[in-house]
């Protein structure tokens, strides 16, 4: 534990930061985009047509993997927040920042490919049950949080307070979830069952499994990728980004 | 000269906002006609119908409620950011979360009790069902304090930006939103016959938990925005 | 082949979602680089001007 703690409190250094992070993008992209493209390849192309949705539940191999993905991060962020309030680590405060826009996509593209795969499926566009609901509802989290660290000029009174944010939010989140589905069963039948009556068929399983541990790949290459820009910035006083980044005289 | 006890700073803080409400009393209506004009934009909007309009009543009530409390959040501290009291609150002996909540407290019986008490008005221009008007009380009662409660911590997390408003109504929102769907639900589930007791026991739980959590939250959401 | 793009009949749902899925993961790491360079460049700017201001 102590190696661990160590070590992360060497990472806080920011040129220590920038040179980790210089190291371990390639490899995080290099890992991600093999395991998208094989996981879209064969969620496509080799995994069978449903026996009940035909073709368009090939959806779920993008639609999942970024639910997931909007939750996962969140958590990330609510833990980095955590870290940034308590122990006012500037590398944590940058890393919740970060997260917050991968988060927003990933949730955008779970609200997007969700309506594209209710509409043939339900008939519909939207529905106000739970999982949509509480969904919608983090992407107005992240945008909040992104929104308050926009709004306040001194970077790290921003951080604090969007931080801040991010765990109240966090605590909403299963509330809202909650509060809804007892909506919803007070009117009986209007939840609806996002899989319906098939279960996973194994053969369902590679692009699945190929895409969820893509992702997680990519979302940490470009974690380390905003979080190294968004230290240079905030550093650009300090003599290691002078003598890497030499300004010619204008 | 010893530190004043919690509960003598607490009855200082709700007198003296208590008296600096009074000296601008006419405010008080603001709220008020705000939520009626909600009210209004509704069957000027969805037509004149009574059967469409009681239909969702309880939930425009809501709404209008909600909304009113939501636009008044920013007076809160507005004036004592503006004369630098909220700075000598921060440095105060007395801990923080007292003087809030004295502040809160006062905010809102200056803003939503007015429109509580002026729910039977709200209730007949929207045709609510007279054996609603009960449950509709009942849950504004509960709700209309943790929606204070509630937007006093985001409120005290933009103190001090300008032009604040529209990021704080988006920031409070979502926060509203379990608070709207117990509230307003549990006066459909009423007029629908079904349960509705269990929502209210649930906005009495979450209002005792916010009482003593989100003064602590709104002090240590001031200390952040105002550091 | 024209079966695998009509996705038995959902093909603008399918397509559209992978379309839409890997859009975003593009967008993600590019829009970042675009302003980073920007904001960069202006943070060592303004950097120089400081620093040569308090030179006496």
């Amino acid at each position: 534990m102590n190696r661990l703690l160590l070590w992360f409190h060497q990472l806080g250094s920011p040129p220590n930061f920038h040179a980790f992070a210089g190291r371990w993008i390639p490899w995080c992209f290099g890992v991600a985009v093999p395991l998208i493209a094989l996981g879209i390849y064969l969620g496509l192309a080799v995994v069978p047509p449903d026996y009940q949705q035909g073709d368009s539940y090939r959806i779920l191999f993008v639609h999942v993997p970024s639910a997931w993905m909007s939750l996962f991060i969140y958590a990330a962020m609510t833990v980095n927040a955590f870290i940034a309030l308590v122990w006012r680590i500037k590398l944590s405060e940058h890393l919740a920042m970060a997260c917050a826009p991968i988060g927003a996509w990933f949730t955008a593209v779970t609200l997007a490919t969700g309506s594209l795969w209710g509409k043939p499926m339900w008939g519909t566009w939207w529905t106000w049950d739970a999982r949509l609901t509480s969904e919608l509802v983090l992407l107005f989290l992240y945008l909040g949080v992104m929104g308050l660290y926009n709004a306040i000029d001194e970077r790290r009174a921003a951080a604090r307070a969007a931080c801040f944010l991010a765990l109240i939010g966090s605590v909403n989140i299963p509330i809202v979830h909650y509060s809804v589905e007892w909506w919803n069963t007070l009117h009986q039948g209007s939840t609806i069952r996002v899989f319906g009556k098939s279960s996973m068929d194994p053969s369902m399983l590679p692009p699945l499994l190929a895409m969820v541990i893509g992702t997680k790949a990519w979302f940490i290459g470009s974690l380390l990728a905003r979080t190294r820009a968004a230290q240079l910035v905030a550093e650009s006083g300090k003599e290691w980004v002078q003598r890497l980044n030499p300004v010619r005289a204008s | 000269m010893t530190d004043a006890p919690l509960g003598r700073a607490f009855a200082a803080v709700l007198l003296r906002d208590f008296r600096l409400v009074w000296r601008r009393r006419g405010d008080a209506a603001q709220p008020l006609l705000f939520a009626l004009l909600v009210v209004t934009l509704f069957p000027l909007a969805l037509g004149p119908e009574p059967q469409i309009l009681a239909k969702i009543a309880p939930g425009v009530v809501w709404i209008a409620v909600l909304l009113a409390g939501l636009m008044s959040l920013d007076t809160l501290f507005r004036s004592d950011l503006e004369d630098g009291s909220l700075e000598q609150f921060l440095l105060a002996p007395q801990p923080l979360w007292v003087l809030v909540l004295g502040k809160v407290v006062v905010h809102w019986a200056s803003t939503a009790l007015p429109l509580l008490l002026a729910t039977p008005l709200l209730a007949q221009m929207i045709y609510l069902p007279a054996e609603l008007m009960p449950p509709l009380f009942v849950s504004l009662l509960l709700g209309s304090p943790l929606l204070s409660l509630l937007g006093a911590v985001v409120v005290a997390l933009t103190v001090g930006m300008r032009r604040s408003g529209m990021l704080l109504a988006l920031l409070a929102l979502p926060l509203y939103l379990p608070v709207l769907i117990f509230g307003a639900g549990s006066v459909i589930a009423a007029a629908a016959g079904l349960p509705y007791a269990g929502a209210w026991l649930l906005l009495g739980a979450a209002l005792v938990l916010a009482l003593v959590l989100a003064p602590l939250a709104a002090a240590a959401a001031l200390r952040i925005a105002l550091s | 082949m024209s079966e695998f793009f009509a996705m038995g009949g959902y093909a603008f749902y399918v397509w559209t979602s992978y379309a839409l899925f890997v859009l975003m993961l593009i967008l993600d790491v590019v829009l970042p680089q675009l302003g980073a360079r920007r904001a960069l460049k202006e943070a060592m700017r303004r950097q120089q001007r400081v620093a040569a201001r308090s030179k006496p």
